[in-house]
């Protein structure tokens, strides 16, 4: 493993001169781009020089010459105003600001990744092939991207060729950069602030892995690089890019995947035994059955396996994920192919996904190796619900989901016990309670725990 | 009948649908599935006592018409041999600056090969639920005597919107 610790190393040792002055080079624009944007917020002299300026360029998108001089005009009578009056922002020169400020993102549509609010962006992930084909960015199109691609594509194989190691991880000022070539692909993130846990970037980057995997298995993605090298993913991937932005969001908010763990759905353990009981009954004489999970508001709330197998939390939080992002699985039921990375790479698990019913927003999956087994596991979810309903368990998880955040520290009455979180190594199952004073006040929950720990 | 046509469907879901027509009422089984390669195994069950099939294509977007094309070659082949198949040319409610499918191209192919067709807006449900009414009177007559409908195959083949990529 590589930890390549500051820019100046990166320039001598690793990366070869194309790719060193294509960082230069970003250096220069990014600079000058700065310079523009603090150019027309603060410095209102240079005002009506910056429209003649615009105005020699033969730019389709700006304004009419003699609608920019009237405008002009206006600006020079209001920068007079402006000089007796500096301090008190008339309405007119907010709305001089914005113009200008919309002219410069007009402008530079296609190089958005050269603007500071792109740069500044708290972290980024990319994903590429390894042969430094886009393949997806968490911010702007991956397409406009393809220098910066180029230079993640150089920097890996730049190290994978000449060491036959593996980069890791690269700290350049302020920006801490995580790498993880797997396979054919490469994911990437970027952020802002290098206190971040290096063990925990590089299991969020595995699980960016394998959510894609879980899209395509390792066998398909491996088949289609070993034909054509260079591959557009994107051709398969399309529609699956919203999985990945929430399943960022989780490796970023949730203490779950800090503690490679899963929440289940408070219940009484009599209840949580009948509603197994009912699943496990309706579908005893289905063969190739393999996970039945039944989940509510995120949760689980049961989750039957057969005896030889079982699932790790990081293939647990894949399904939740699914759920969590698909709006579509409340209408109708839903037969989708879906691989488990941990479970198995190489193929697919058929899964049935269905609501319970429409007055009970709790997801039933059932999981099985048979592809033709739709139209059986579409009565046994018929039977269930009718079970669940006729002994009113379905009451009993509505009741359970609509008090499913109402866990609260203070309701313990433990004197200055401020937060908790329990986690059941033997189950990877965890309970902590809603955040309360003073950590509510922090949007960001990942870091703050982190921290703490 | 709008809200069973889904936008940006990645997955395949079955649902269950009635339609009216004259005294009969007919219950089609649907499979609305996306066109994408990990659904092609499945492809099977799709087209095993499927009745009818509805391919959709994106009028704004060329390659999608292409692909919609060796879709209905791909249901000649392997599904029941007196399938209806209907194409629809979907997202007819955006300007005709953004069509890059004539109306009458679409038409004719329909006609060269024996297909239904029409022009249909998910949005607006234009001619969502005609289409399905057009399907069921084609239907075998003694089905439709016997209140039985068809399952019917939609393969989405609408390119991913740009949105998800250029926000």
């Amino acid at each position: 493993m590589i930890n390549v610790n500051n820019m100046s190393e990166i320039s001598m040792n690793v990366s070869p001169s194309a790719s060193t002055s294509s960082f230069k080079s970003m250096e220069n624009v990014v600079n000058s781009s700065t310079e523009e944007a603090s150019h027309t917020t603060s410095i209102l002299e240079d005002i009506p020089n910056e429209f003649l300026e615009h105005d020699n360029h033969t730019d389709p998108i700006s304004t009419p010459s003699h609608e920019s001089e009237e405008l002009s005009g206006e600006l020079r009578q209001l920068m007079n105003k402006n000089n007796q009056l500096p301090d008190i922002p008339t309405p007119l020169e907010d709305k001089y600001i914005e113009d200008s400020l919309s002219e410069i993102k007009i402008n530079s549509d296609d190089n958005f990744w050269l603007t500071e609010d792109w740069q500044r962006k708290e972290r980024h992930i990319f994903i590429l092939s390894s042969s430094g084909k886009p393949v997806y960015s968490r911010y702007g199109c991956e397409d406009k991207l393809a220098t910066l691609f180029g230079v993640m594509q150089a920097l890996v194989s730049f190290v994978q060729d000449t060491d036959e190691d593996r980069i890791q991880s690269i700290k350049a000022g302020d920006l801490y950069f995580s790498f993880l070539p797997k396979g054919y692909l490469v994911v990437v993130s970027v952020c802002q602030h290098h206190h971040s846990d290096q063990t925990l970037l590089q299991q969020q980057l595995l699980y960016i892995y394998n959510q894609i995997i879980s899209t395509l298995t390792l066998s398909q993605l491996t088949k289609i690089f070993d034909q054509h090298r260079n591959f557009d993913l994107r051709r398969l991937l399309s529609g699956s890019e919203r999985l990945i932005h929430t399943l960022v969001e989780f490796t970023e908010t949730e203490v779950d995947f800090v503690l490679a763990s899963y929440r289940c759905l408070t219940l009484s353990s009599s209840i949580r035994d009948q509603i197994s009981h009912v699943l496990s009954s309706a579908v005893s004489k289905v063969k190739n059955l393999v996970f039945i999970i039944l989940i509510g508001a995120d949760r689980i709330i049961s989750y039957l396996h057969m005896k030889k197998y079982n699932l790790r939390p990081m293939d647990i939080h894949l399904i939740l994920n699914l759920v969590r992002s698909s709006e579509s699985f409340k209408t109708g039921e839903i037969w989708t192919p879906l691989c488990l990375p941990q479970f198995d790479a190489s193929g697919y698990l058929y899964s049935h996904v269905s609501y319970l019913a429409d007055d009970c927003a709790a997801c039933l999956l059932m999981l099985t190796v048979d592809k033709n087994l739709f139209f059986t596991l579409s009565e046994a979810k018929q039977v269930i619900t009718e079970k669940l309903r006729r002994a009113k368990l379905l009451d009993e998880i509505n009741t359970a989901l609509s008090s499913s955040h109402s866990l609260l520290t203070s309701s313990l009455n433990i004197t200055s016990l401020r937060h908790f979180v329990y986690k059941c190594k033997q189950t990877s199952q965890l309970i902590c309670p809603q955040y309360e004073a003073p950590y509510v006040a922090n949007s960001n929950f990942g870091s703050a725990s982190i921290q703490s720990r | 009948m709008a809200q069973i046509w889904l936008k940006d469907r990645v997955d395949s879901a079955f649902i269950t649908q009635t339609v009216c027509l004259d005294d009969v009422t007919i219950r089609f089984e649907i499979w609305d599935t996306a066109g994408q390669e990990r659904y092609h195994t499945l492809a099977p069950m799709y087209y095993r006592n499927a009745q009818a099939a509805i391919i959709v294509y994106d009028i704004t977007n060329q390659d999608t018409f292409g692909r919609a094309k060796s879709w209905v070659k791909e249901l000649q082949r392997m599904a029941p041999p007196n399938i209806v198949i209907a194409l629809a040319g979907n997202k007819a409610d955006l300007p005709t600056s953004r069509r890059c499918v004539e109306y009458s191209e679409g038409e004719a192919y329909a006609e060269e090969n024996g297909l239904l067709f029409m022009e249909t807006s998910a949005k607006t449900a234009m001619n969502v639920n005609e289409i399905f009414v057009e399907i069921a009177k084609k239907l075998p007559k003694k089905e439709v005597n016997n209140g039985q409908g068809g399952r019917r195959l939609v393969e989405t083949a609408e390119a991913p919107k740009t949105s998800n990529c250029c926000k």
